[in-house]
């Protein structure tokens, strides 16, 4: 296996849910080591894509790797190497914080669950709260149980799915800070949101509508693209051409 | 990826830790087999007195108003209604209102006197026949003695012969009867089958529900792994709730155990895995909890009615012997009742264990096999 410079190589992904074409042949391209925003209207397919790069969901057309594994061979490998944070809540709400991330700690087999566990709970300013119910927590206390969980295990890879709905605004740059900072060593993070103000953040932004791929480059490249100023503008106009083009 | 106890030790505390904080689930465990017990424990409890009974008399001679009064005295019958017809008697029995109706024929003196030993009848509501079984068992014993202090001086040569007259006793609506020791191992049968089903798949349920499914889905967990951490848990808890029923049976309501408790755990074992895995095969068909309580309803009820334990396995149609022949509690119940009241060896009950183990293999297997490891 040589070694790839593509974290996420895949061609041609289709999904079709309940007789709908969710995903449309999509080409999804992302360069180890960098942030990449995944951006579209409601019900455009990014949920589903992401499922699919992780091994939620079967693709019905379409191959290609995640980190070098084969999408439809290697599942549980990558399951090993991709930090897969849900768009809905997911940990288990009767388990205090602690708690949920041990079971993620032992599930995923480390060496010294304990170390891992408080370390992280450090890291992110969960230690004082280790005993609260998760379900008891605001929903920005979730978002950030949710995101030590998924790198806990260190991943190659982080998957998130809009992770920073319902974030205020001091703990969504907390929160983007802590991307960042993962990214500098190594990681690569595709980040799936609707505020403008963090796709202007990412290194590379893929926009998405319709299960289409609309638009891919950096924030530069998309203004010069689409000839607007915003970001906004250019998702709109994007969005709009996107509809047009449906059948 | 290969079989982890490690990873299904990390499922398994979870569960625990879940199942500790769920109080609603714990009470249910532990108060529902109790409840149950002691609801049907009036009609195990040895010997149901009191029965409310009506006397249609024919006959007024002193004779005929000494064995009623025989009868109010003992405790098994309370008289407490006098009718004029047989059709008011039948009337109040069809109702319920009395348990038992006595008839005492025209003439009931005079035939006695004269040693025709006339006919007596008791007719019984036997739809429970536990509840009237002791007061029938009584009755002719009581009917002689009430009668024993006027038969004497001359009449007493009508004594020795055998009672002075026949006590017809009529068992209606439900002739047949079950016996009375046969309610526990039906009733630990009847709440495994509901409990270990229904939990197991309601558990599973609200994880997709909750959309915990979609995490653990997406860590390096194998299906198996994700059974067996599921499925100990409950199959802890069934045991709790066997012997909770099995325990308490035997100290109230003096249920014997002749049989060997070993064997009785190995079979409850092979039984509740069955139940378990049923409910985990159920969850994955399923999209939410409400519909993991109808399949379960829906596996539940001919399981309940067709295994022997509400009617007589041999007195079924053909087909509902088929049908209850295909749900492992038929087995079981007879697996236990073998070993709790008849004191069965293994090869015994060896005819009815193999199929609870062929049961058990095949719902595990199923189990594994149809848990989706994706969200498709
Ligand atoms: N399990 C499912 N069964 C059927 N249809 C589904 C399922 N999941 C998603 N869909 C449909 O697929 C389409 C794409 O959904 P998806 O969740 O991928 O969109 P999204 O881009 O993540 O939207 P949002 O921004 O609202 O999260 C939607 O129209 C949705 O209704
Ligand atoms: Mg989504």
């Amino acid at each position: 296996m040589s070694a790839p410079s593509y974290a996420i190589d895949v061609r041609d992904l289709s999904k079709t849910l309940e007789g709908r074409l969710v995903v449309n042949h999509v080409d999804v391209r992302v360069q180890r080591g960098k942030i990449y925003g995944f951006l579209g209207p409601n019900g455009s397919g990014k949920t589903t894509t992401i499922r699919m790069l992780c091994g939620l969901l079967t693709p019905d057309a379409g191959e290609g790797t995640c980190l070098g594994l084969d999408l439809r061979k290697d599942l549980e490998q990558i399951r090993l190497k991709v930090g897969y944070m849900t768009q809905k809540f997911s940990f288990w709400e009767d388990l205090t914080i602690e708690e949920n991330l041990n079971f993620v700690a032992s599930v995923f087999g480390m060496d010294t669950p304990k170390e891992r566990v408080r370390s992280c709970m450090e890291r992110f300013n969960l230690a004082a709260r280790a005993h609260q119910l998760a379900g008891a927590l605001s929903g920005g206390w979730k978002q950030r149980l949710a995101l030590a969980a998924c790198v806990l295990h260190e991943p190659e890879l982080l998957l998130l799915d809009e992770p920073t709905a319902g974030v205020d605004p001091k703990a969504r740059k907390e929160f983007w800070d802590e991307i960042r900072a993962l990214a500098a060593r190594g990681l690569t993070v595709l980040v799936s949101t609707h505020y403008m103000d963090e796709a202007e953040r990412c290194d590379q932004i893929l926009y998405v509508a319709y299960g289409n791929i609309m638009a891919e480059g950096t924030v530069e490249e998309i203004l010069q693209q689409s000839g607007f100023s915003s970001l906004e503008d250019s998702f709109i106009y994007y969005v709009n051409q996107a509809m047009e083009n449906q059948p | 990826m290969k079989f982890s106890f490690s990873r299904t030790g990390a499922i398994l505390r979870k569960e625990f830790l879940q199942l500790k904080r769920d109080r609603a689930t714990a009470a249910m465990v532990i108060l529902f087999p109790l409840m149950q017990l002691l609801l049907f424990g009036y009609a195990i409890n040895n010997d149901p007195k009191h029965l409310d009974t009506a006397v249609l008399s024919k006959d007024n001679s002193i004779f005929a108003r000494d064995f009623i009064v025989g009868m109010k005295n003992s405790e098994y019958f309370c008289v407490d209604q006098e009718v004029t017809s047989e059709k008011e008697g039948r009337k109040l029995l069809q109702e319920g209102k009395v348990h038992c109706v006595i008839t005492i024929p025209e003439h009931f003196a005079r035939d006695l006197v004269r040693g025709k030993r006339p006919m007596v009848l008791l007719e019984a509501d036997a739809t429970d026949p536990i509840a009237v079984a002791g007061a029938i068992g009584a009755a002719p014993r009581i009917g002689a003695e009430s009668l024993a202090k006027d038969l004497k001086g001359a009449l007493s040569l009508l004594r020795p012969a055998a009672d002075p007259f026949t006590l017809c006793i009529h068992k209606v609506y439900n002739p047949e009867g079950l016996t009375r020791y046969n309610i526990i191992p039906g009733l630990i049968g009847v709440l495994l089958t509901l409990m270990g089903m229904m939990v197991t798949a309601i558990s599973l349920t609200r994880e997709r529900e909750r959309g915990t499914m979609e995490n653990m889905l997406s860590m390096p967990v194998t299906p198996l792994e994700v059974m067996v951490g599921k499925i100990v848990p409950y199959i802890m808890i069934c045991y709790a709730q066997a012997a909770v029923i099995v325990i308490f049976a035997y100290f109230l309501f003096e249920i014997p155990v002749l049989g060997n408790w070993g064997l009785l755990a190995l079979a409850l074992l092979a039984f509740i895995i069955c139940n378990v895995a049923l409910g985990f095969a159920i969850s994955t068909m399923v999209r939410n909890q409400m519909q993991s309580i109808q399949v379960t309803m829906l596996v539940f009820l001919p399981s309940m009615l067709l295994s022997g334990f509400m009617f007589p396995f041999r007195g079924m149609p053909l087909w509902a012997q088929a049908i209850g022949s295909s749900v492992p509690i038929t087995y079981f119940i007879r697996i236990a009742r073998g070993i709790l009241l008849k004191g069965s060896t293994f090869w015994e009950i060896w005819t009815n264990l193999w199929p609870l183990l062929l049961f058990m293999c095949i719902t595990a297997a199923a189990a594994v096999r149809l848990y989706k490891k994706t969200l498709d």
